[in-house]
């Protein structure tokens, strides 16, 4: 085949296509969140004279996280957000593996039924039953309480991980299973042992039920508003709600919210994107 | 996978693996879900008496003056909050994954990157736009300016006109990595053979991509719409952070998740309402319900699977 220039110009057009579109929607996704990083080291003058630019040794400035530390209780959030979504993630993937064990490895009547009634909270979002959810939590005196978070959460989490963890249980060899039995262990034994054989199935679920918790603002705003129990998420929200005028403080205040999921997702990244990836090829 | 028991009785370890799962499950999840149903047929009266009403809290929601108006504006703007998605989210997701899907050296990178948003809450969002947006700063009209559209710019969060647009084209930036990488997962699982064969014919990456990956990948569109829309109609955390729950300006971005808010806990001059809240939770269940059952009876049925 002949190439003309011209069309040799169009295929380095169109060989590097890819990577400029890509490259422009990635500084789109990236600007805004490098542009409270920035500013949020810079004295208020520099903020608004020179958005744009790094800090400098004269225009960097912590003032702004003087005045978060100093007015908002962010520690008390830090650790709440840290255990509502560190048991709720521990008991999501027990209890969750628990039933996907059941589900997966018994036939018994009614299998296919508790599997039906398990899934429907895939779809169905718990968010719908919130007046029913706020009437169970002031009955049993749950209201502003970390342990009536964990227990929603972990209800609206269940169904999805039994559902993704029956899948990866059925995998395990059955051998595996038969030869223990024949050796006399219980069934409690046999759950033991094909934990860790699905470990990655477990970490990238645990991934995916840890971001969403952590992120939630609806049940803490309604199950768990005061601020001995308030999250990280909700506490942020307040915080800005009232600190609106103060740029320092709120730009240092998004900062310090955003870091903890930041450090997480670049340290998870490529695990969480292969098992998503790898879920939806099979 | 088949285990034959020998006992009559629901054997014990069954019971206690599945217990704690289904308890949970049930009781704060499926219980709450049919109370708040329930609780759409009922009125409270003085001293917190519960009477039945049948469908009068529907009713008063479609007509009442009080509370149609808000209804039908909700459903509209949530409507529009899903086309935009729709129109907007997933075409450019289904562009960035095919593209990425290319290969290249640097994919893993982009993806890392294009995905990052949607790890972060929602509140930060809401507020990161609104910094960028806001006109005392000029971050968004300094950007506009070095490409020569400065003109373009305005309050658009403040005007009426543009509010939901703008919330709604927020949304879609921090969700796009969803479609993506669904997308993404959906065409790296075609088998190079069938784009080869069709290659070695002399067809071009475009009509490769309509002709044999985009029909192949069907499934996943339908996935990537219902989660659209089961989500669009669940959300809330965005206008919330960014408009606060009356949903300004003049409830022009009002949804149904902060109609819901406002309705069930009431704003400054109205008292919150449980039943109506309820009522307004039911029509989100009945319309994400319509939804699902949609998809799983007009689309996932017709739409084949072919097994690569």
């Amino acid at each position: 085949m002949k190439t003309t220039p011209s069309s040799r110009t169009w295929d380095s057009i169109k060989r590097f296509m890819p990577i400029v579109v890509l490259t422009i929607y990635s500084i789109i996704a990236l600007f805004p969140v490098v542009m409270i990083l920035i500013n949020s080291f810079k004295s208020r003058k520099a903020i608004f004279g020179a958005p744009f630019t790094f800090p400098t040794s004269e225009t960097f400035s912590l003032i702004g996280y003087q005045t978060v530390t100093d007015r908002a209780d962010f520690q008390i959030y830090f650790l709440n957000s840290a255990i509502v979504t560190f048991v709720a993630l521990i008991l999501t993937l027990l209890i969750g593996a628990m039933a996907a064990f059941a589900l997966s490895e018994y036939d018994f009547p009614g299998n296919a039924l508790m599997a039906l009634y398990l899934s429907i909270g895939i779809m169905i979002p718990i968010r719908l039953g919130t007046v029913g959810i706020l009437r169970l939590m002031v009955s049993l005196k749950l209201v502003n309480t970390l342990t009536g978070l964990i227990l929603i959460y972990v209800a609206q989490a269940l169904p999805l991980t039994i559902f993704i963890l029956s899948q990866f249980m059925r995998q395990v060899p059955k051998d595996l299973k038969d030869a223990a039995r024949i050796d006399g262990a219980s069934e409690y034994r046999i759950f033991g042992m094909i934990l860790p054989l699905i470990r990655p199935a477990l970490g990238a679920i645990g991934i995916f039920t840890m971001i969403p918790i952590w992120n939630d603002l609806w049940f803490p705003l309604i199950i768990s508003p005061s601020s001995k129990t308030a999250t990280v998420t909700l506490g942020v929200q307040q915080f800005l709600g009232q600190f609106v005028s103060d740029w320092n403080a709120v730009l240092s205040s998004l900062t310090l919210a955003m870091i903890p999921i930041l450090i997480l997702y670049i340290l998870f990244s490529q695990q969480m994107i292969r098992s998503i990836t790898a879920g939806a090829v099979k | 996978m088949q285990q034959p028991r020998r006992q009559f009785r629901f054997p014990v370890h069954i019971a206690v693996f599945l217990a704690p799962a289904v308890l949970l499950y049930t009781l704060f999840m499926v219980i709450p879900l049919i109370n708040s149903l329930r609780l759409s047929f009922f009125e409270i009266q003085n001293q917190n008496q519960l009477s039945f009403t049948g469908l009068q809290n529907y009713i008063r929601l479609f007509t009442d003056a009080n509370f149609a108006p808000f209804f039908w504006r909700a459903l509209r703007n949530n409507f529009v909050f899903f086309a935009v998605h729709m129109l907007v989210q997933n075409p450019i997701g289904l562009l960035l994954a095919a593209l990425l899907a290319e290969g290249g050296p640097l994919r893993n990178f982009f993806r890392t990157i294009i995905f990052m948003p949607t790890v972060l809450s929602v509140v930060i969002i809401g507020f990161i736009w609104q910094l960028i947006l806001n006109p005392l700063w000029g971050v968004a009209e300094g950007m506009l300016e070095a490409i020569g559209l400065g003109a373009w710019f305005g309050p658009w969060l403040g005007k009426p006109e543009t509010a939901l647009i703008t919330v709604s084209l927020i949304s879609v930036w921090q969700f796009v990595g969803i479609p993506m990488i669904l997308f993404y997962a959906a065409l790296i699982g075609i088998p190079d053979e069938l784009t080869e064969a069709a290659r070695v014919d002399g067809a071009t990456g475009w009509e490769t991509f309509w002709r044999i990956k985009f029909p192949l990948i069907l499934p996943t569109v339908g996935i990537v719409g219902i989660l659209t829309f089961v989500g669009n109609f669940n959300a809330f955390d965005l206008i919330y952070t960014m408009k606060g729950a009356n949903a300004g300006p003049d409830f022009s971005t009002d949804i149904m998740g902060t109609l819901f808010y406002r309705t069930f806990f009431g704003q400054q001059l109205q008292l919150g309402n449980p039943t109506m809240g309820a009522t307004v939770a039911a029509m989100m269940f009945l319309i994400i319900l319509t939804g699902v059952l949609l998809y799983m009876f007009l689309w996932a049925r017709r739409v084949q699977t072919y097994e690569l």
